[in-house]
């Protein structure tokens, strides 16, 4: 089952549910997925296998040699990514999204295509939690698109049986959506505050447009205030609250550290045991 | 004007908390929240929407089935995956770039402007606010967070405001990058913890990378008194100035259940420090602090002293 854990709001505790999960599966293959900011490597402390697999993008090659400065290529490019300069046209990366359409309009034979590195996936094993296979992600400082290498860690799993346990961007963009799609079913991770419900509500718009059966974990709960207003919501959009972690300072500073302490290991337990059950109904 | 862009790296930090307190402590500016895929500073800020406007960007195909052939060239040619044989089968994949269209033999695609989301002018208890609801599943963000700028441009030059303060979206990709770029200040809320400390680095890498100046806060300070002092060591050495440490409170969770900002709850510690952390800024960024509002917070603070 691969199963996406994301949130809209960050700081809900995506990280934090996706490692109490995987610390207690007896055989989980753990993905962190928020390239932009990675952080499961730091209370995993993996032996990483290898140096990590550059991702590349392809972006074109322009001879000016060859070109002549006909400006079909600009034209084409919806993406504004290339402009026409001193009689040759000139690429910006940051804006080509590689769609090869340049290359394909140039009558001149001008454009070719090369490999732009845009980040890094490396695989682990925790000692810790000896347990997990664990892949990350990691987007070079500077590089404005991370979908690409979401698409291709998540291509390093698509053969993969078992369990698997996405830790997705925050937000509800592109990256998050790439990030969710095509998951078995989806746990939102939201704080009863009203940013984390209005966020929430949006992420579940997103898992309801790509038709991802999706339950609810509330987080840093306190029963006195705002846990009731994510209840109404998820009663009135029928997604069930799957969990609520108490609100927990002594959590929060062993966190805070480096640590998953065992302290919720039981709350990880019902949602593993909700997630089965509807594994075995086929979702 | 002055262009002050409040980030983080990691989610959760306080952006927005800390944006709505500074935007409470500063007598003339205007305010935008650049988070454009889950904005909330709206939430904190007593909004009412004043306008609101459609943002158009990118572009998605139109089939003309009449002319279709299903010829199949559109499939081969799309690198997404998002057309088969005339009919846009995944339409979440499909980037707008315009292949199939440029390339369909029988001219039956057209590329058509798309609804990417909408954009507010709203009047808040704190100031006038732009902030933005990015449409479902769409691209583009980086294209409305400098639309949800250049709106907050103009009211600051047509009231002649000299600070704009952004409330920024987390992570270092394209919205990050398109609220930072050409900022007066980058201000890097930073808590106590790994996950923090270590994406606060990859921040620091980017805000180089584009060369803006860069200072850090350091939020539930008190959460963690060992990384605290990792992080003051670690700013020092890298010669990044701190312009505040707030406490770890209760008073940043009630505040925002009762859509206020924090300096409105009676926690004197969080008051005191986020008025120095404003009084620094201010400093820095040279814009004046008018005295009205100090004075009222001495005299909020007055009722514990």
């Amino acid at each position: 089952m691969l199963i996406s854990i994301a949130s809209g709001k960050g700081g809900t505790g995506k990280t934090t549910l996706a490692l109490l999960l995987a610390s207690i599966h007896s055989d989980i293959t753990l993905i962190d997925c928020d390239v932009e900011e990675p952080n499961c490597h730091l209370f995993l402390k993996p032996e990483w296998q290898d140096q990590g697999q550059e991702v590349a993008v392809m972006i074109p090659q322009i001879n000016i040699e060859l070109c002549n400065g006909c400006e079909t290529c600009s034209t084409v490019c919806l993406f504004n990514a290339i402009a026409i300069s001193g009689g040759a046209a000139l690429l910006f990366n940051e804006l080509c999204h590689s769609c090869g359409g340049c290359i394909l309009a140039c009558q001149q034979g001008a454009i070719t295509e090369d490999k732009k590195l845009i980040g890094t996936i490396t695989t682990g094993t925790s000692p810790i939690f000896p347990t997990i296979q664990f892949l990350s992600g990691s987007l070079d400082i500077g590089t404005p698109s991370a979908v690409p290498l979401i698409k291709a860690i998540k291509e390093k799993v698509s053969h993969l049986a078992g369990d698997i346990l996405l830790d997705c961007p925050p937000g509800t963009s592109c990256s998050m959506v790439t990030a969710v799609k095509d998951s078995d079913f989806c746990i939102l991770v939201t704080e009863p505050t009203p940013f984390g419900k209005h966020d929430l509500e949006l992420a579940m718009n997103i898992t309801h447009l790509l038709n991802i059966p999706t339950g609810v974990v509330i987080n840093k709960s306190d029963e006195n205030i705002g846990d009731e207003s994510i209840e109404s919501l998820c009663h009135i959009r029928q997604i069930p609250v799957l969990a609520k972690i108490p609100h927990s300072f002594s959590f929060a500073k062993e966190y805070a550290a480096g640590f998953i302490p065992d302290e919720f290991q039981a709350v990880a337990a019902t949602i593993w045991s909700q997630l089965n059950a509807k594994g075995s109904e086929g979702i | 004007m002055k262009e002050l862009v409040i980030v983080s790296g990691k989610g959760g930090t306080g952006k927005t908390s800390i944006s709505a307190a500074l935007a409470f402590l500063s007598p003339q500016k205007v305010l935008i929240d650049c988070d454009v895929d889950a904005a909330n500073l709206h939430l904190v800020s007593g909004a009412i929407i004043r306008e609101t406007h459609e943002f158009k960007a990118g572009f998605e195909p139109n089939v003309d089935e009449k002319k279709c052939t299903s010829c199949g060239q559109c499939t081969d040619l799309c690198r997404f995956g998002a057309i088969t044989a005339g009919a846009i089968t995944t339409p979440l994949n499909c980037e707008g770039c315009g292949v199939c269209a440029f390339n369909c033999p029988e001219h039956a695609i057209s590329m058509l402007e798309k609804q990417a989301g909408h954009w507010f002018l709203a009047d808040t208890h704190l100031g006038q606010l732009i902030y933005a609801e990015l449409g479902l599943s769409v691209e583009n963000s980086g294209k409305l967070v400098s639309k949800v700028r250049q709106e907050g441009k103009k009211i600051a030059k047509a009231k002649k405001f000299p600070l704009m303060i952004t409330d920024g979206p987390p992570g270092i990709g394209c919205p990050a990058i398109a609220a930072l770029s050409g900022a007066s200040l980058a201000l890097a809320v930073v808590e106590p913890s790994l996950s923090s400390i270590h994406d606060l680095k990859r921040l620091v890498d980017l805000v180089a990378h584009f060369k803006i100046p860069l200072a850090v806060c350091i939020n539930k300070s008190t959460l963690h008194q060992e990384n605290t002092r990792e992080i003051i060591a670690w700013c020092h050495s890298k010669a990044i100035p701190i312009m505040g440490q707030l406490p770890y409170s209760d008073a940043f969770r009630i505040a925002v259940q009762s859509g206020k900002t924090v300096l409105e709850m009676e926690d004197a510690a969080v008051i005191e420090e986020m008025t120095k952390l404003w009084h620094n800024l201010a400093k820095r960024l040279e814009v004046s602090t008018t005295e009205s509002n100090i004075d009222f917070f001495r005299r909020k603070l007055n009722i514990f002293q």
